[in-house]
Formats: structure tokens, sequence, C-alpha cells
């Protein structure tokens, strides 16, 4: 079961890394941070597949303070990383 | 192999097909509330899926339970979130998308 729950595992890494795309693309700062939550939700599941597969408990630990982690970012960002200004800019270009 | 792991692998296989939704909604969706949507259901709902999957092949009751209470932060935390940026993104005037 190490192997699988191994390949899932990379292909929850793979997930993410294609929600840099979003990073990148945006367009409000609010479609960045989604990422980073994306980040949070997605890096849970992977320390919680590698802690059973690796046999290392801890990072269900490291899994735990991922998920605090995630929703105090968010807030930080809601609070002060995002400004007030109503935002000119077309959010359905896509 | 053991009952437990016939019965967590479609577990894990679904946890992963809904992670793959959410990343595709999350680069497809049109708008930050849709995207929002596909975040915090879809993947919590994989997550959840997944958790189960190895709540049914972790060995001891501490484990399982430590699993569950992962599972069950992430989701409140989650939704907090989802309803602080969903309120924030309406306050700084970004409408939410419709049909052309």
């Amino acid at each position: 079961m190490a192997e699988a729950y191994m390949a899932l595992a990379a292909f929850l890494v793979v997930n993410v890394g294609a929600g840099l795309w979003r990073v990148a693309r945006g367009p409000t700062p609010a479609d960045r941070m989604l990422a980073a939550q994306l980040f949070g939700s997605t890096g849970v599941a992977v320390l919680l597949l590698l802690a059973e597969a690796a046999d290392a408990p801890a990072l269900r630990d490291v899994a735990l303070v991922f998920a605090l982690l995630a929703v105090v970012a968010g807030i930080a960002f809601v609070k002060l990383g995002w400004s007030q200004d109503p935002l000119a800019e077309d959010d359905h270009a896509d | 192999m053991p009952i437990s792991t016939w019965l967590s692998i479609p577990l894990l296989l679904a946890g992963a097909f809904f992670f793959l939704g959410g990343t595709i909604g999350m680069l497809r969706f049109p708008d930050v509330y849709t995207r929002l949507h596909a975040l915090t259901k879809a993947d919590n709902l994989g997550l959840g899926l997944i958790t189960g999957a190895l709540v049914l092949e972790a060995d001891g009751w501490a484990v399982r339970a430590k699993l569950l209470l992962i599972w069950i932060l992430v989701l409140a935390a989650t939704a907090t979130l989802c309803h602080i940026v969903a309120r924030a993104a309406l306050e700084r005037g970004i409408r939410p998308w419709r049909r052309p």
C-alpha cells in the first residue's frame, strides 16, 4: 500500500503545481490567495498520505499545523494584505 | 489483501478524482466566487475520502481519531475562510459572474 500512497501523494503535488498557474494569472489578489489555500488543503492530504506511507507519525502534526496556518494566512490576507480600493479591473476575462 | 484495503482503494481513487476536480475548477471557473466554491467543497470532500481510506488502514484508535480531527479542523477552517473571502470580495465591489 505504501507505493499507492506515494503515487497518490505525487498526483496531489502535480495538482498543486497546476494551481500555480492561477497564482501567475490572477486576476484579483484573492485569486492568487486561493491558490495558497489550495496548497493548504492539498498539502494536508499529501502529508497525511506520507505519514502513512513512510511510517512517520510526526507528519500528521505537520498536517495539523498546515491546516491552522492556511486559515490564519487567509484571514491575515483579507484584513491586511488586500487594499480596500474597489477593483476596477474586469474579473471575468476568461 | 485484507478487506480494509479493498475498501480503502476506491476511497483513495475517489479522493484523487475530487482533488482533480477542485484543481480543474480552480483553473477553469470564471471568477473568485466560483473558484472558492471549487476549492472549498471539492477539495474538502477529496480530503475526507482520503482521510477515510487512511482511517481504515491506520493501526490504533488514537491515530484514527487524530485523522478525523484533522479533517474536521480543515472543514471548519476552510468553510470560515470561504465566507470571509467571499464577503471581502463583495465589499470590494467584485460582481459575481453571470452567464453572458
